[in-house]
């Protein structure tokens, strides 16, 4: 075999087809074991510290001296660091991690292809963690750059892009080497997703950092890359989930499923037009914010859409939602992402974002979609896909329904507390005869509540990682035992022989 | 839909058309913008700062100042900004076209900076910095204690040595002051440096709102 056909024959990811199919799948799990294991137990660590991180700044908007009477005024914990910091964490330690843990597993499933272990996803995996330690690091010393979603230095993107680019093409080649068949939509959503990210990654770095555009066309590039990072990537990777985990846990099909393809190729149509809808009466052309507004507006379509697909079937099996631990989290994610699209949409009107720009009220919005809609989603889909790539139940039910209260509650406060208060400091904003120093006095009991709120999130997913660790601790003492024992069984057949 | 190339570009040509429409187009519409005089023979504004400021400009930067103010005033007759005295006129693209990055920002838990330089005092100011409850109490502006340094007076005081309110427990002990770094000296520069005291062909000071020659030019620099 020449070298290139051998190279082609070790990357073809089809599963021996003689196998059934029950045995084809677990082979498929099999494949992507530890790569997931490490993909979502680094996920995870990093969730926890963007989350201790967003709650630190939250006590400094209330206590400004915080952590300085114990620390002298520690430099790398002032809120303007701890907020990118934090921000940086969730979206490319915790998000990142989730995605490609939970959409490689659900694309090799559905394309009937297994990832062919060659090493290459710990190596990648390790150098995409590296490098955002050392994004996060930077941003924590104060070497970062000034653009909301892309304040690591540019100096790690060549290292971010390169370890993505050797992740993401596992699920290309999935998808190209897939079984004969239907396309399932939560394929489509995560092809989408995976090619979508690094053109947006790219484009947003050398706008913002490697050639910076002049003047406020820069702020353009800013919010167009942070509008699809967050719509282009990790919007479809939680849709590809709820679209695979809530039939396949229901054991019955979406309903209104041929809908399904207009809610793909509208969100890809109209997502990317809706960046400059932060922008609004900012020092950028009229036009521009009004094409935004409009395509925020027409997103509303794939929303309606998806709330079809979502809601009517889980309805339909609403005592067994209730049942699974997975779908909780998964139907959570769907309420979430309809509510916070329509949220998205209104505050797009310029009527209403003249209230609701520069405030909490935007914070808000920024958790509603990141920790209520994404983060719970892929909650829902680690919980089902955990125990079928280890082949071993989750230790604790108790854990599990720790997290979920714990998370919902504390979402759901931190939620009223940014609405609430965001929407009265634009009020009080609005209104010259308020002074300054009132409404931020103002908003006090608000910011209080959004720490408690909080701090149940952060509760809630230590009882994840508590669960994760020992979950996964177990497997690898498992396997590492088994490896052993094989070894010691090698070196006695070579004695015995 | 099933074919792999196919949808490649699909995708490809969604994201890539967006694009286009809003960054490629204005980029062409106006990112060319040059600075320009109201009047023939007059300064051409924005000017660019310089020096001092430039640095302080970094030190806004990397203390993540722009996690809390914005940079952008919204015209008149759009919300509050004009009428809480943040600038005598809303911002315009072309005030942005020497300032690389931008910093629009995009929350105000504290106000608006894009005109701070007109309306501030120096002292006040590196009050302000060193603890706001000192100058504003209630205010959720952290400390930045860690911007300046306590020495012992030497035979002739420090200029900028803070004068803290009597009896405040911040006070150094006798015989030493509170002076602020060099980073410290840069930010105030650079503050001192945004202001939007200039009319541009584009952009006039909204009606009933002061007008450019006496209170645009009257603030003294540091």
């Amino acid at each position: 075999m020449s070298p290139f056909a051998s190279l082609v024959a070790s990357v073809d990811p089809r599963p021996d087809t003689r196998l059934p199919e029950r045995a084809r799948l677990s082979q498929i799990d099999a494949s992507l074991r530890w790569p997931v294991v490490l993909f979502v137990v680094s996920g995870a660590g990093w969730l926890m510290l963007g989350t201790v991180l967003g709650l630190v700044a939250a006590v400094k908007l209330v206590w400004p001296d915080f952590p300085g009477i114990f620390f002298n005024n520690l430099e790398v914990l002032t809120y303007g660091r701890i907020v990118p910091a934090g921000l940086n964490a969730l979206v490319y330690g915790w998000g990142n991690n989730a995605v490609f843990a939970v959409g490689l597993w659900i694309m090799a499933r559905l394309c009937g292809t297994k990832v062919k272990d060659l090493g290459m996803l710990y190596v990648a995996g390790g150098v995409w963690n590296t490098g955002v330690l050392w994004g996060v690091g930077s941003i924590l010393v104060g070497v970062g750059t000034p653009v909301e979603w892309l304040e690591m230095p540019a100096g790690v993107a060549p290292v971010l892009a390169a370890s993505y680019a050797l992740i993401a093409v596992w699920a290309i080649l999935c998808f190209r080497y897939r079984q004969e068949g239907p396309v399932y939509v939560s394929q489509w959503y995560l092809l989408g997703a995976f090619l979508w990210f690094p053109w947006v990654y790219l484009m947003g770095e050398l706008m913002v950092a490697w050639a910076p555009a002049r003047g406020t066309v820069q702020a353009l590039a800013g919010w167009w890359y942070a509008q699809n990072a967050f719509g282009l990537w990790f919007t479809p990777a939680a849709l590809a989930a709820i679209y695979y985990c809530l039939p396949k846990v229901l054991g019955r099909p979406i309903r209104h499923y041929y809908l399904s393809a207009l809610g793909f190729v509208a969100l890809a149509m109209f997502t990317p037009w809706t960046g400059a809808r932060h922008l609004i009466y900012g020092p950028v052309p009229v036009w521009i914010q009004t094409v935004s507004i409009a395509a925020s507006m027409a997103l509303m379509l794939p929303v309606v859409v998806t709330a079809l697909n979502f809601h009517t079937t889980a309805w339909a099996g609403a005592r067994d939602v209730w049942r699974s631990p997975t779908l909780r989290f998964i139907v959570f994610g769907a309420l979430s992402y309809t509510v916070a699209s329509t949220v998205g949409a209104v505050t797009a009107l310029r009527s209403v974002s003249v209230t609701t720009e520069f405030t909490q009220f935007m914070t808000g919005y920024g958790a509603h979609g990141f920790y209520a809609f994404f983060t719970m989603a892929m909650f829902g889909a680690i919980y089902f896909m955990m125990p079928r790539v280890l082949e071993r139940e989750w230790p604790s039910a108790i854990l599990i329904h720790a997290h979920f209260w714990a998370t919902g509650l504390g979402i759901g406060m931190v939620l009223v507390a940014l609405y609430l208060g965001g929407w009265s400091q634009g009020v009080a904003m609005n209104d010259a005869s308020v002074p300054f120093l009132a409404l931020v006095k103002a908003m006090l009991p608000m910011n209080v509540l959004a720490i408690v709120g909080g701090l149940l999130v952060l509760l809630g997913q230590a009882a994840f990682m508590l669960n994760l660790l020992a979950l996964a601790g177990v497997a690898a003492a498992m396997e590492l035992l088994s490896l052993l024992a094989k070894a010691s069984g090698v070196a006695l057949g070579e004695e015995g022989a | 839909m099933k074919n792999l190339p196919l949808m490649f570009c699909g995708l490809f040509f969604a994201l890539a058309t967006s694009w286009c429409g809003l960054i490629l187009s204005a980029n062409i519409q106006y990112g060319a913008l040059q600075p320009v005089a109201i009047e023939q023979g007059d300064t051409v504004y924005p000017q660019p700062i310089a020096g001092v400021a430039q640095q302080g400009r970094q030190v806004y930067i990397d203390l993540g100042c722009i996690y809390c103010h914005t940079q952008q005033v919204r015209p008149a007759g759009v919300g509050g900004d004009l009428a809480r005295g943040w600038a005598k006129r809303g911002t315009v693209p072309r005030d942005y076209i020497l300032q690389s990055p931008v910093l629009l920002g995009s929350s105000r838990m504290g106000p608006d900076l894009a005109d701070i330089g007109d309306r501030m005092d120096t002292h006040t100011n590196y009050l302000h910095l060193y603890d706001a409850q000192l100058v504003a109490p209630g205010s959720t502006q952290p400390p930045y204690r860690f911007l300046f340094t306590t020495q012992k007076i030497g035979d002739t005081p420090t200029p900028h040595a803070l004068k803290f309110p009597e009896g405040s427990t911040e006070a150094p002990p006798a015989g030493y002051e509170v002076v602020p770094t060099d980073r410290a000296i840069a930010l105030v520069a650079y503050l001192h440096s945004l202001k939007i005291d200039y009319e541009l062909p584009e952009a006039t000071f909204a009606p009933g709102v002061g007008n450019a020659t006496t209170s645009g030019n009257a603030t003294a620099h540091p």
